[in-house]
């Protein structure tokens, strides 16, 4: 009898191309994603006079630096230097680019999924840690440095010790107004920003089968803020659908056949995983973050904490965030003002986290300006056929092109030094929207109630009525 | 890339968990070509004042020779830009020890020659009180796993894997390279699987 197995043990033999004595394990890379980061990972190959291995294996996309506003000359050269670089080696290497003006254009985490890049089974690796993202397809997807992005254009392969895996069952019916983005922030508060160090997750239990793709990709997105590499979840009928007919997905007889193969890509039911955590669905209430690490996350009819009550270890982290952020501790975190709201980001800057906004913000004006970026241009002219885009502008809020924007702010998209921004992005880290910026992550919806408001705010009574 | 053995130099205290790498290297310095040096970007923020001004009682700015940092957990969480690392190492850092360490960042630290001490919470608490005075001379040592403060030592952990790279300064690309038969056997071997190249013909380029 052959010992069970978990999915992250089939994804791994799948890859294997060499077992080292070490441990490690030399792996085929499916697809490999750059982007306008990657500048350091070309100039290692172009030292060594290196060529891409497998340029049919590799897509350029513009998206961290990508302007929002697309009409006028680049305001900055820097940016369009750094976007001029990925042309200029996309077009060395043979390499598909997606960029700017390309109707197929996006962050490269939402592209992937689109277009097909992605499928069960692959393995996908991109210089960006929000890679695990893709594991949402039952992928094993993970975000690598410059060192190795080069070594993965050369050689299509890349050298790792398989993780550890952890298991994360979340059981029960999410109630309204409670998205993915909220069972990640809840567990990642519970486990700690490094309580996945080391391990693979793989996402299980009827509420996450309930979730659509939309939903699977954001819990995928956010393992990496809980410290793990990689997320995944089993492939299933959603995962189907959501495939079929996408560009480059496989079509005709192929698709039977990648079918049957998919359907194997699940753990065992005996499977014997390192670690287990099980969160009920029920119990999990609208979150936002209140601190400069996603883990200092509460729910929204929380108190913001007071540092003395907290173990010694965390006390003095918690007093400099709250330092940072401008709150005092014991008030009611909802009602604390906020300056400005950004939608979008490869967490939550797909349609449905687009349709979850429109429906808190339909009739209704926002009370501070914001930005709604889409996760793509695909996204982008899907919302707009849906009549999202008036929703937003009507609002009061600016529909702009998609990129990474204000998630990192490397394309001038910033929040300026003590302003407070409710945003649906995945970094909460000092700086990390501009200097001296204050970032509350939560969802897209809750988002939405803070426009409305002016304030953090739980969405879950602005809901009452409207059809979600 | 060289190999080390054993490196010394000045170890000073940064006493904060979740170091991310947003704080080591701000988004904003990483469209710069790294001939041009990254130390100076290290932790640009955090050591500076709402002024823009280098606070004093930061500990890298009265120590810019240090070699050797004490951080709390979670040090380089956070995104995968290796430039968070090229800070560090421009900056003439080559041992940082802590409790616990990003994945992506501990693998990058390596690729550079950077040495990620990771060194258990009493310990770290040990290491913390020794220099929150101030500074000491430090030693880690590859071969014994052992990183020396003053006069205290305490074990570390690393990656045989990890540890054999540091001492020899090696390089993958090399590495992999004497398996290029195996890479072109398994290619051939997954060539027809459906779905493991893309459609060419949806590819435009
Ligand atoms: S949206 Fe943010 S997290 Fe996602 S790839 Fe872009 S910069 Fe990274």
């Amino acid at each position: 009898m052959n010992a069970p197995l978990t999915l992250l043990d089939r994804l791994w033999s799948l890859h294997e191309v060499h077992q080292g004595e070490d441990g490690t394990s030399l792996l085929w890379v499916d697809r490999h994603l750059v982007h306008e980061g990657s500048h350091h990972a070309f100039a290692k190959l172009a030292e060594r006079g290196l060529p891409v291995a497998e340029p049919g294996l590799t897509f350029a996309v513009v998206d961290h630096y990508a302007p929002t506003r697309r009409t006028g000359p680049m305001a900055d050269p820097a940016i369009a230097r750094m976007i001029d670089t990925l042309r200029g080696n996309a077009t060395r290497h043979g390499l598909r680019l997606f960029d700017l003006e390309d109707p197929d254009q996006g962050i490269v985490h939402v592209v992937g999924p689109e277009q097909g890049l992605t499928l069960p089974g692959l393995l996908i690796t991109c210089g960006d840690s929000h890679t695990s993202t893709h594991g949402a397809f039952g992928a094993l997807a993970f975000g690598i440095g410059a060192t190795e992005v080069a070594h993965v254009l050369a050689t299509q392969t890349i050298w790792q010790r398989k993780p550890q895996a952890l298991r994360i069952t979340v059981d029960g019916d999410l109630p309204p107004g409670v998205s993915a983005k909220d069972i990640a922030l809840n567990w990642i508060a519970r486990l700690g920003a490094d309580g996945a160090q080391g391990h693979a997750v793989e996402y299980a239990g009827s509420a996450v089968r309930n979730l659509s793709m939309e939903g699977r990709m954001t819990l995928c997105n956010l393992t990496i803020e809980g410290g793990g590499r990689m997320g995944m979840v089993a492939p299933d009928d959603t995962t189907f659908a959501y495939m079929r007919g996408r560009p480059h997905a496989p079509h005709g007889d192929d698709w039977q056949r990648v079918l049957d193969n998919w359907r194997n890509l699940a753990s065992d039911a005996d499977a014997r995983f390192d670690r287990d955590v099980a969160l009920s669905a029920e119990q999990i209430a609208p979150i936002v973050t209140w601190g400069t690490s996603p883990e200092q996350a509460l729910p929204i009819d929380a108190l913001v904490p007071d540092p003395e009550g907290l173990p010694p270890a965390k006390a003095q982290a918690a007093r400099a965030a709250l330092d940072y952020m401008g709150l005092v501790p014991g008030r009611p975190l909802a009602g604390t003002p906020v300056d400005q709201i950004f939608i979008g980001s490869c967490t939550n800057g797909r349609i449905e986290d687009l349709r979850a906004a429109a429906a808190v913000l339909a009739g209704r004006k926002a009370r501070v300006p914001g930005l709604v970026s889409p996760g793509s241009a695909r996204v982008k002219a899907q919302a707009e056929q849906e009549g999202l885009d008036r929703i937003f502008v009507e609002a009061g809020l600016e529909w702009v092109a998609s990129g990474c924007s204000m998630c990192v702010g490397m394309n001038g998209d910033l929040v300026e030094a003590g302003k407070r921004c409710a945003s649906s992005t995945n970094r909460n880290f000092r700086g990390r929207q501009g200097k001296g910026a204050r970032t509350h992550l939560m969802s897209p919806a809750m988002v939405a109630a803070a426009a409305v408001t002016g304030t953090l705010s739980d969405v879950r009574p602005l809901l009452k009525g409207r059809a979600l | 890339m060289a190999g080390w053995t054993v490196t010394r130099g000045k170890a000073v205290l940064l006493p904060m968990a979740n170091i991310d790498t947003d704080q080591l290297i701000p988004a904003r310095f990483m469209s710069t070509p790294r001939t041009q040096g990254y130390g100076r970007f290290l932790l640009h923020d955090v050591r500076r004042n709402a002024r823009g001004e280098p606070a004093p009682d930061f500990p890298l700015n009265a120590h810019p020779d240090a070699t050797i940092l004490v951080a709390g957990r979670n040090f380089g969480s956070g995104s995968s830009r290796e430039a968070a690392v090229y800070a560090l190492v421009d900056a003439g850092v080559r041992v940082v020890a802590a409790p616990s360490f990003g994945d992506i960042f501990a693998g990058n630290a390596v690729n550079n020659g950077l040495l990620p001490a990771r060194v258990a919470e009493a310990d770290a608490a040990l290491l913390t009180k020794v220099l929150s005075t101030g500074t000491a001379q430090g030693a880690a040592d590859l071969g014994a796993r052992l990183l020396t403060i003053a006069d205290l030592s305490v074990p570390f952990e690393l990656d045989e894997v990890w540890r054999t790279k540091l001492l020899n300064g090696w390089d993958d690309i090399d590495l992999t390279r004497q398996h290029s038969t195996e890479i072109a056997a398994y290619r051939a071997r997954i060539q027809s699987d459906p779905g493991r190249f893309p459609d060419d013909n949806a590819v435009r380029s």
